[in-house]
């Protein structure tokens, strides 16, 4: 919708310009939804950060050649992130990776609530400086280890886990003027085996409760819980963690990591996501771990109406 | 655009440009504005403004060539790309494949979302078009339950070619407008159409649920640049009145007006600021300084009544139609047949439940708008969206009174109703408006003025006893009921008293009670809604009739077959006697029950020949399969009057002008109408033009509601075709030599038969004749010109009664997941007792559209209203889940072969009833895979989940 509290839209990428009332426009599909900016009030300037130049993904390699991270522009577009194992950059050709966390890309891109021509306009960054829990980008970088990289006023420079940035629903840590340049996934995150569950309240409907999670080794389970939750919460299970990855383990952690506050909305009661979000986590564990003796009613089952497929490559 | 300092030069070299439909444009929008604006603005209207907010797709436009939502596009970043709308993809002479497709297929019914769905299909890969649940799941279509759609998206034809009439499928006249985005909608008026420069109103909706205003200062507001007035309650007529519309004003109370001083519900319009722009409109609305004193409220329709609940209409005084204005109770019925107690102590089986239906949204993709201004005569004109543009017409005259002649409201087509535009909702702010500036003003509600401030479907509270003897036999059917209106009584009555009406009168039952009140809260109104009270009873009533059968272990269907109404039995329920103008016409319910069982029947063995042979998945052991049924009767036109009047007259070269009262908003009649008169005329649908839903064009009409569009302004035209059938038959008679009940009208031409004796001698003097002497009908048209100076003219008229019945029954079987409350639809069947189908693709069309409004509202669709506050929650719609593509299964439609006595040629209603039996259907599968009786709509996985766990079946 038109956002007529809007005096002046300028191109602008520098948090140096910045002003209180003013509101850093990526895609705009957030605040064009709203007519306003739901994480700060309506603004009196836009400033479009979309002609940056910014490269939406790139590979970061160290001296030796080998790849460290994937670097995500936050202007990189949603149909990017889908065509990333199609048509974005290749690694390095020596270096022989298989790298299964690429798949979790197309069924979060997927997971938006709106269609995937929402995704020839909105961007990554944007659906993370939103903090929704429904917002799937921030499940994605979060299910990844992904860190943000925050420009701020005064030449200032901050690193912080997505897990961390987002605070709250439609809260985040940034500071007024700070804005997201670029996500920061490391390689090794992208190596380990993972899994993807959600559900929703109706087919492809908003996430009601989004779980990644990857494999860390022999015995060792890192979750992501978002969606059912107002922020994201990390869970790390195995024999160095507090809990063990299994079933009851799993249980606790949840427990422990969520405290009994459960996203409350009408995509769906608190119950009932924390019943969903510990499905999923059950089928995911029983996916990654492969443990001695599957709960049979865990074996194979896949809830939800978005699924990952497992490339290959 | 009318304003100097924020429109956009035509031309201005060295600024940047964009290319839309192949023009090139100067980009200079407003700053926050979005294309779909802007576009709008270069006069592209074919792109439409649905939800403002990116979930209905209706604005999808392609972008250099990718689909975009373009509500949510930033306008100024339109520069140097280039835009295709859907009056780019094509024309009615030269149409896009996906544009012909859609035309072909019949996908669409009001269209306001056809554009937007043809721009995203035509921006689709192949692989696309095969996932349609996920490549549709941006696009909202409220009308058509999406078959149509997807049977355009694979080139299925389900329209005739050609332009016959009743029987055959034949398309939309309007359809090439539709498809190509150049049919007119209420805000597709040029501005050059208008006699001065167009104003932009903006409404000041209250924040708070109840309150006087003391004060309200407009200073900051009006020095806002371009901000022309603020009209408050000062400005308003003191007359209070109705927004619902009936036939009979007295039907609804008189508790409104135009602008209060007195705040009834968070929402409730308070004043309006009109200015050069919508901008500086919504920018004066922020700046609107209001001072209140609060007053106690009352949200709960169950405290309405208490000795301490405030009145909310306090000083209503008799003439002001409410029943108890000092108990906040509207209305009430209390009624009772024979000895209810006593038959339920004396029943082998009884069931008791209270049952609760939920706000819902019309969502008609085009919001309520209007546009007033004073023509070259000075009368005052109304362009509106609304399917009651006669009775908006008396309501303006009374409010602010004038004479009815000083008064014109017409609208072209409309983008979906509902039920949601029985209602003068925009109308009088926008007349008020031009009355106080001189100038045309515009008032276009916003989706979220729609969601928060407009009417919703009446919130039911439903205790249902009923009991049966050990044979299955009704003993006796009590109903207690709790309606709220919220904060204005509009529909309130009629919403009531037909709910208890065809609900409770479907069955014989000795013993039958009413206890039934509507009651004021301070909540959003409620108002008309498509089955008008009889969705919410009918969830009540069928999901008590099947408790019963359960009980007793006595098949569903077995037990409704023994309890329904026969064709000569009396339809009872909250009076002694039956509505004495109420006829079963034609009776299909017999038939409509065995086509859901039969069809029922062989979807179960296909089911399990599809599993047997290993092509579908085995659900597994966590899903519980169930069937339900229900059934739902619905008189075919609202009671107490409803009128329509018809002419049609002859044009050159056979053609017709039919002129009808009735809107079209989707409801197909437009169709329906053009193909009477033409069966009639022995002519096709082309030959028609038809004239309609404009106060000049008739004397009166009722309206478009109660799904009159067929039964009433049908019969009117059925009456005037008759008409002018007689006088043509009176004006060919003596070129024919023959008496005038001898002249057929066909085609072109009058004409007798003549015997083949004749004809065979005829023809061995002239050469072969066809059988037939004729008269071409330009000859008949001059000679009345000649003698009268008038066309020949049929004239019609019917006042609305007697009325029939008409008949709906749904069968679903569904898969229940035990441990996530999941619902699938396996199978989805609806048989209707339509009466003689007038045009099988459209009334199948408004049979599977009603059934999936009625699947959103049965599992999904809610508006919620903060219970604390009465401040609305619900105000965007991503927050309201309106069914999408991959919501909706494929419903099996069965019509019964019936003809009715009292509708035009032997058709009856079929518009709001298909909705009825939806949510009962569904609750009952529901209840019979998982044992569980719900009582409370939507039956949403949470829900259903919270069910299980209370019942203590949940799975882990």
């Amino acid at each position: 919708m038109d956002m007529s509290c809007v005096d002046e839209v300028l191109t602008c990428a520098d948090p140096e310009r910045w002003q209180p009332g003013d509101s850093w426009l990526a895609g705009g599909t957030v605040l064009f939804s709203y007519g306003t900016d739901i994480t700060q009030g309506p603004p009196r300037r836009l400033l479009d950060i979309t002609e940056a130049g910014w490269t939406p993904t790139q590979w970061r390699c160290d001296a030796s050649g080998e790849p460290l991270e994937l670097e995500i522009a936050a202007t990189c577009l949603i149909k990017d992130i889908f065509e990333f194992r199609a048509n974005g950059p290749r690694l390095p050709a020596h270096t022989d990776r298989v790298l299964p966390g690429l798949d979790l890309f197309a069924p979060c891109c997927d997971s938006f609530v709106a269609s995937w021509k929402i995704w020839n306009a909105s961007t990554i960054g944007g659906n993370v400086a939103t903090g929704l829990p429904a917002g799937p980008m921030i499940s994605l970088l979060s299910g990844l280890d992904a860190v943000a990289l925050l420009w701020g006023p005064r030449g200032s420079l901050r690193a912080v886990p997505v897990a961390d940035l987002v605070v709250g629903e439609a809260q985040t840590t940034l500071e007024p003027g700070e804005l997201i340049r670029s996500f920061h996934v490391p390689i090794a995150a992208l190596t380990q085996p993972c899994a993807f569950r959600r559900i929703s309240l109706t087919e492809r409907g908003r996430t009601a409760a989004l779980i990644i999670g990857r494999r860390l080794g022999a015995d060792t389970l890192r979750l992501a819980i978002t969606g059912s939750t107002r922020r994201p919460h990390i869970i790390d299970l195995g024999p160095d963690a507090a809990h063990a990855a299994t079933c009851a383990g799993l249980q606790a952690a949840i427990d422990e990591a969520v405290a009994g506050v459960w996203h409350d909305d009408i995509h769906g009661t608190p119950q009932w996501r924390e019943a969903m979000t510990h499905r999923l986590g059950a089928e995911i564990l029983t996916e990654l771990l492969d443990p001695a003796e599957p709960h049979p009613r865990f074996a194979a089952r896949t809830t939800g109406d978005i699924t990952m497929t497992r490339s290959t490559r | 655009m009318t304003t100097t300092e924020h429109t956009p030069p035509a031309t201005a070299p060295g600024r940047p440009s964009a290319t839309v439909d192949g023009r090139t444009v100067t980009v200079s929008p407003e700053p926050g504005q979005c294309l779909r604006t802007w576009l709008r603005e270069q006069g592209a209207t074919g792109v439409k403004k649905g939800c403002d907010g990116g979930d209905c797709g209706a604005c999808t436009v392609i972008v250099d060539d990718e689909a975009i939502h373009s509500c949510l596009y930033p306008a100024h970043r339109i520069a140097g790309k280039s835009v295709t709308t859907i009056q780019g993809l094509g024309t009615p002479e030269d149409l896009h494949p996906v544009q012909e497709n859609f035309l072909a297929a019949g996908g669409f019914q009001c269209g306001f979302c056809t554009a937007g769905m043809i721009c995203t299909v035509a921006a689709m890969t192949e692989a696309d078009k095969k996932d349609l649940p996920r490549s549709l799941k941006g696009n909202v279509c409220r009308c058509t339950g999406y078959r149509t759609i997807e049977d355009a998206v694979a080139g299925h034809r389900n329209v005739d070619p050609g332009f016959r009439g009743i029987g055959a499928n034949t398309g939309a006249l309007a359809g090439p407008g539709v498809v190509t985005g150049t049919v007119r909608y209420t805000m597709d008026l040029r501005p050059d159409e208008l006699p001065a420069p167009l104003l932009h109103g903006a409404l000041v909706h209250a924040t708070r649920a109840h309150a006087r205003i003391l004060a309200i200062d407009t200073t900051r507001a009006l020095a806002e640049p371009g901000v022309i007035a603020v009209l408050t309650h000062e400005d308003a007529p003191a007359k209070r009145f109705s927004t619902a519309q009936h036939e009979i004003v007295e039907d609804d109370p008189k508790d409104t007006r135009v602008f209060d001083d007195v705040v009834r519900y968070w929402g409730q319009r308070v004043a309006v600021v009109i200015a050069e722009t919508q901008r500086a409109a919504e920018r004066g609305v922020r700046l609107v300084d209001i001072e209140y004193e609060d007053l106690p409220a009352v949200f709960d329709v169950e405290l309405a009544d208490a000795p301490d609940a405030p009145a909310i209409h306090p000083d209503a005084g008799p003439d002001a139609g409410i029943a108890r204005p000092g108990d906040n109770v509207l209305a009430e019925v209390h009624h009772e047949i024979g000895d209810v107690e006593a038959a339920l102590a004396a029943s082998a089986v009884t069931h008791e439940a209270t049952y609760r239906t939920q706000r819902l949204s019309h969502m008609a993709l085009e919001t309520h708008g209007a546009i007033a201004w004073t023509d070259d005569e000075g009368r005052f004109v109304v362009r509106s969206s609304t399917q009651v543009p006669f009775l908006v017409r008396r309501a303006l005259s009374r409010i602010f009174d004038l004479d009815p002649d000083r008064v014109r409201v017409y609208c072209e087509r409309v983008g979906g109703g509902f039920g949601g535009k029985q209602e003068v909702l925009c109308e009088d702010v926008a007349l008020l408006a031009t009355m106080a500036t001189g100038r045309p003003v515009r008032l276009e509600l916003s989706r979220k003025e729609v969601f928060t401030a407009t009417t919703v479907r009446h919130p039911f509270r439903m205790r249902v006893r009923a009991g049966a003897d050990e044979t299955g036999t009704l003993t006796a059917l009590a109903v207690d009921v709790r309606s709220n209106t919220g904060a204005y009584g509009n529909h309130g009555p009629g919403v009531l008293f037909h709910g208890v009406g065809e609900s409770v009168a479907v069955y014989n039952a000795p013993h039958k009670k009413v206890d039934a009140m509507v009651l004021y809260t301070n909540t959003m109104p409620s108002g008309a809604f498509r089955g008008y009270g009889l969705s919410q009873m009918i969830f009540a009533v069928e999901s008590t009739i099947t408790a019963l059968a359960d009980k007793l272990g006595i098949d569903e269907l077995e037990m409704r077959r023994r309890n329904i109404i026969g064709p000569s039995d009396p339809m009872l329920s909250a009076h002694d006697e039956p509505e004495e103008d109420l006829l079963i016409g034609s009776y299909g319910l017999d038939q409509c029950i065995d086509l859901v069982s039969s069809a029922l029947d062989r979807g179960r063995t296909r089911w399990a020949e599809h599993v047997a042979a290993g092509h579908g998945e085995d659900l597994g052991e966590e899903w519980n399969i169930g069937e339900g049924h229900a059934i739902a009767m619905i008189a075919t036109a609202p009671p107490r009057g409803h009128i329509a009047h018809a002419h049609i007259t002859l044009g050159e070269g056979g053609t017709y002008e039919l002129r009808v009262g009735t809107a079209e908003f989707g409801n197909g009649t437009s169709t329906v109408h053009a193909q009477l008169a033409s069966t009639l005329l022995g002519t096709t649908t082309d030959r028609i033009t038809l004239k309609q839903s404009d106060s000049d064009v008739v004397e009166h009409d009722t309206g478009a509601f109660g799904s009159t569009g067929t039964t009433i302004a049908g019969k009117a035209n059925d009456l005037a075709t008759k008409d002018l059938i007689a006088r043509l038959q009176a004006l060919a008679a003596p070129h024919l030599g023959a008496r005038p009940e001898e002249v057929e009208i066909a085609g072109d031409y009058a004409c007798v038969r003549v015997p083949a004796d004749l004809n065979a001698r005829f023809a061995a003097v002239v050469g072969p004749a066809g059988g037939r002497r004729a008269v071409h009908l330009d000859v008949l048209l001059r000679e009345s010109l000649a003698a009268t100076g008038e066309a020949p003219t049929g004239s019609g008229y019917w006042g609305g009664e007697p009325r029939s019945v008409a008949f709906n029954v749904h069968g679903f079987r569904v898969a229940v997941n035990m441990c996530t409350g999941e619902v699938r639809i396996l199978q989805s069947v609806h048989a209707a007792d339509a009466g003689v189908v007038m045009n099988p693709h459209q009334c199948r069309g408004q049979v599977e559209g009603g059934v999936a409004q009625a699947i959103g509202a049965a599992l999904y669709e809610r508006i919620i209203v903060d219970e604390e506050t009465g401040r609305p929650v619900t105000d965007i719609l991503r927050q309201y889940k309106a069914p999408n593509f991959a919501d909706i299964p494929r419903t099996e439609v069965h019509f019964a072969d019936t003809h009715d006595a009292v509708g035009p040629q032997g058709a009856k209603s079929m518009s709001e009833s298909p909705f009825n039996p939806v949510a009962p259907a569904l609750a009952n599968a529901i209840r019979h895979a998982t044992g569980v009786h719900f009582t409370a709509t939507p039956l949403t996985r949470d829900a259903i989940y919270a069910g299980l766990a209370e019942a203590g079946v949940l799975e882990q």
